[in-house]
């Protein structure tokens, strides 16, 4: 059987040594009431034959090219450099636990306090945590700290929140029961005077997408400022790509910066496994939930890093830890950091300065056609924008015959977005690739 | 050798990697936002060229130690060998490049892939559906028991307490606190079962659920299980199955005819997909038919030959994450299970407790055991008999300068000087023999060099590291130093 090592011969050996007739003799405990025989599933593959039905479910799928790729939503095709893979492939990394052993763990720790460190760069916050499951999970954090930080018990959504992270910031909310608000935008961004109208002492914090989930660029300083203005806390859902060119929530007064991070250098993968991060100011880093590693020397004064702060976590603190998370999304956080090692400033700034140009290179020529026309025309945006179509579903089927993945259905969602796609262009959809684009729109 | 943090190694005077030219008219960020809301400082990101990144990362691989090298003891992790095929199975680009909205119709391989491993993942565990959504164990037992609390409320009872043993993973507690609910513990008795008449006073028609791991974290099964369910059902509350040790047990037993009402699976654990380092893992929930409508949305649903989401669930709890769940995991698991089948599943519960029966008696006589033989898949053995006052950390820490990685130490809670240990099914003898013979030696060092064992390890990139010094002036980060 694929997998397992024991010979017959060894097993009768390890029954001896342990003194018992057979596995019978150690299954005894259990009530005969409770015994099965066997499990009622298939008889084992070989590989191959195991491969012949993974690749035959593979190919009932239909995958886009990444250059015709033009739907986003929180998930985006980008160019992954293969130094990524190469890294995260290393049986040392994909196959270690983890690192409680500082001693034997190294390379891991030293990774995470990179990753740690490359994103309190880019959010220009204090510090960041080890990774958390995803950006939805990663709001509903940052909102309970924020419920445990203030002593007040509701939380107001600004605008446009990605509704899959709003949805799970609910059901996080009805567990601890604290109460989530949501704050309208009939703009497609947040006016920051009408928010002031809403926020009151028992505000908790105000959370915001930035850009939002229709990738339109809100006036994150003001929303910052007026959550201030009645003590709650700022909580921003950023895009890190987009931190190379917008202010970073550090820069703009925000207390928790969170997100998703696919973007950096993670495949789409149907939604999963990606990675969420976290990031804040140092006087709520012991409120923060989930890893921590810090520096850390040995007697011999060498430098090396454990993981640290481990009073607020469950395995110490139980039903007192700042959340249960255990197993993270290390994994795809290292991904992460050999992605920002390998852009850098100038190559994260070239990322996002290319899907800007291309985005608004093609925003005026799909808006220039007739049926098209900008949702919100008075916002701005990056690389993603919503616009309102005629006929969307006709639009998408028409583009798909073509090999293409247009934008993304707003109104699934949102019933008054009803005819908004939102599309997004990224460094795959090169100029060729607008041009099909909107020639199929045409 | 220890290696110094990228930033260390950055040079500002590289340029960046070449990447695609935007081809287009440029638009620059300062022609189409206001100035404040444009970045003011670039971020510290290192400077490296590609020779010099993966040689990093090369380097800082070789500090770590890896399933792939050498046996991992830890007691309740599951550290079992990770098939090499399956992360073929996941990178392969029918299954990599998908987008979590394309249209239903372009996706149904991955619908199907779900729904396959959610009736193979049923039939293992004895429950009736199974949302994959949770990302991890823990975010399982939170997802089970909103579940729970949702059951409760939409029967008009108000419920507030959940029960946990003293043995229990921290994961429960603070699942069940993370829920809202009390934590009231459950004392065990003696030989590290569910004491049954301390467990009798604390069910009451406040409880919402007991959360159970059988075996239980002193890898001994609870023999009085079905007599625990009746108490709890009794009293209208939930069994919760922590599925954490789920590997004693397949083909054996189901947590289902346990009398469980949920069951939280760790696919990183029983079902092969790697712990990358601590995660992304995936945590099954699975439920009987009376939970069903509570399950997260969306569920996958069979139709006809036709697999669709189904989104329209009024009673659901709602998502719990963003998407559907860690799929690439998801495949990862159905692969291992296609490989193995029902047969080889069996064998590998078989095979995981022989081997951690052949372990404890080899330990015999080594290291003290609080609960008599025979253990399931793990055991827990007591270091509180090693002499001039070695510790279960010198232990560990032995182990580790011998080429091991140690065994979980001081859990569970209800064992002083705890060593828990668990073999899996894919280590061999040869291996398990050399493990003994490590921790004899560590034995006889406590009683002759008992101060050259507190300064293990020697040969690893650094010694033992001052904990207490680093919590106590956290340094989370790199930061440049003032002169640069």
């Amino acid at each position: 059987m694929p997998y397992l090592v024991h010979s017959p011969e060894d097993r009768s050996e390890m029954l001896a040594a342990i003194g018992v007739e057979s596995m019978e003799a150690l299954l005894s405990d259990i009530p005969a009431r409770l015994r099965i025989q066997g499990l009622d599933l298939p008889a084992g593959l070989s590989e191959a034959e195991a491969m012949g039905r993974i690749r035959a479910l593979a190919a009932r799928n239909r995958t886009f090219e990444d250059r015709l790729t033009f739907r986003g939503g929180g998930v985006y095709r980008r160019f992954i450099p293969a130094a990524v893979a190469a890294v995260t492939s290393k049986g040392e990394f994909y196959t270690a636990y983890t690192p409680y052993q500082p001693e034997a763990s190294q390379g891991w720790l030293q990774a995470i306090f990179e990753f740690q460190t490359m994103i309190a760069e880019l959010t220009g916050m204090d510090v960041a945590n080890a990774s958390l499951y995803d950006g939805a999970t990663a709001v509903a954090e940052a909102a309970m700290m924020a419920v445990v930080q203030t002593g007040r018990d509701k939380v107001l959504v600004a605008g446009y929140l990605h509704p899959e992270y709003e949805e799970t910031l609910r059901g996080f909310a009805k567990g601890r029961k604290f109460h989530v608000l949501h704050h309208p935008s009939s703009a497609g961004v947040v006016d920051p005077g009408s928010i002031e109208k809403e926020l009151h002492e028992g505000i908790a914090a105000v959370i915001f997408q930035q850009p939002n989930f229709l990738g339109l660029v809100e006036d994150a300083a003001a929303l910052t400022a007026a959550a201030h203005t009645h003590g709650a806390l700022a909580i921003a859902c950023v895009d890190p790509i987009s931190l190379a060119v917008l202010a970073a929530p550090g820069e703009y007064g925000a207390d928790i910066a969170v997100g998703e991070g696919q973007q950096l250098g993670l495949a789409p993968s149907f939604g999963g496994p990606h990675v969420g991060f976290m990031a804040c100011r140092t006087e709520l880093v012991r409120r923060l939930p989930g890893r921590l590693v810090g520096q850390a020397f040995d007697h011999r004064d060498r430098r090396g890093y454990v993981l640290t702060l481990q009073a607020r976590e469950q395995h110490i603190r139980r039903e007192k830890a700042t959340s249960n998370i255990c197993t993270n999304h290390a994994l795809c956080a290292l991904a992460a950091t050999v992605y920002l090692a390998y852009m850098g400033p100038d190559g994260l700034r070239s990322v996002a300065g290319t899907s800007l140009s291309r985005a608004h290179h093609l925003s005026e020529r799909l808006a220039a056609l007739p049926g098209f026309s900008p949702a919100f025309p008075r916002a701005s945006f990056l690389s993603e924008f919503p616009l309102r179509v005629d006929q969307p579903e006709a639009l998408l089927s028409r583009l798909s015959e073509r090999g293409i993945l247009g934008g993304l259905d707003a109104g699934r969602w949102f019933p008054e977005l009803a005819g908004v796609l939102l599309f997004c262009c990224t460094e795959l959809n090169d100029p060729g690739a607008l041009d099909e684009l909107v020639e199929a729109c045409s | 050798m220890t290696e110094p943090l990228a930033f260390e190694k950055s040079r500002a005077s590289l340029p960046g990697p070449r990447l695609p030219a935007a081809g287009v008219p440029e638009v620059a960020p300062a022609d189409i936002l206001p100035a404040g809301a444009l970045r003011s400082t670039p971020p510290r990101l290192p400077r490296l060229s590609e020779p010099e990144l993966m040689r990093h990362y090369s380097r800082l691989g070789a500090m770590n130690y890896s399933i792939s090298k050498n046996f991992y003891p830890l007691g309740s992790c599951t550290m079992k060998y990770n098939p090499v095929v399956n992360e073929v199975a996941a990178s392969l680009p029918g299954f990599a490049w998908l987008h979590p909205y394309q249209p239903e119709d372009t996706v149904q391989g991955a619908l199907e892939l779900m729904w396959d491993l959610e009736q193979a993942l049923c039939a293992v565990v004895g429950m009736d559906r199974m949302s994959l959504q949770p990302a991890a164990g823990a975010h399982g037992e939170w997802t089970g028991l909103r579940m729970i609390q949702a059951y409760h409320e939409d029967r008009g009872d108000e419920r507030t307490e959940v029960l946990v043993p003293d043995s229990a993973h921290g994961t429960n507690p603070a699942s069940a606190a993370l829920c809202g609910f009390r934590v009231v513990e459950v004392k065990s008795a003696p030989d590290g079962r569910v004491s049954l008449p301390d467990l009798e006073g604390k069910l009451n028609e406040r409880t919402a659920a007991i959360m159970l791991t059988n075996p239980n974290t002193v890898g001994t099964f609870e023999e009085e299980i079905l007599e625990i369910a009746e108490m709890v059902h009794a009293v209208g509350a939930k069994l919760y199955y922590d599925g954490a040790n789920l590997n004693a047990l397949m083909g054996i037993c189901r947590p289902g005819d346990m009398g469980f009402d949920v069951v939280h699976l760790n696919l990183h654990k029983t079902f092969t997909t790697p712990h990358g380092g601590g995660g992304p893992g995936a945590g099954p929930v699975g439920v009987k038919h009376e939970l069903e409508p509570f399950l997260p949305r969306p569920t996958v649903r069979k139709e006809n030959g036709h697999y669709r989401f189904d989104q329209e669930r009024p009673k659901s709890i709602g998502r719990v994450r963003s998407f559907y769940g860690n799929f690439g995991m998801l495949v990862r698991a159905l692969t291992y299970i296609l490989a193995m089948g029902g047969d080889g599943l069996s064998q590998a519960s078989l095979d995981a407790v022989l081997a951690a029966n052949y372990l404890r008696s080899r330990l015999d006589g080594l290291l003290e055991f609080p609960q008599p033989p025979p253990c399931k898949h793990e055991f827990v053995a007591s270091a509180r008999s090693l002499p001039n006052g070695i510790k279960a950390l010198d232990l560990a820490k032995g182990l580790l300068e011998r080429g091991f990685y140690a065994p979980t130490i001081y859990f569970p809670l209800i064992v002083p000087e705890a060593v828990m240990v668990e073999p899996t099914e894919t280590e061999s003898k040869a291996t398990l023999d050399a493990f003994t013979e490590a921790v004899a030696e560590i034995v006889r060092l406590a009683q002759s060099e008992p101060d050259r064992l507190r300064e293990e390890p020697t040969s690893l990139p650094v010694g033992r590291l001052d904990e207490v010094a680093a919590a106590r002036n956290p340094v989370l980060r790199w930061s440049p130093r003032a002169a640069d």
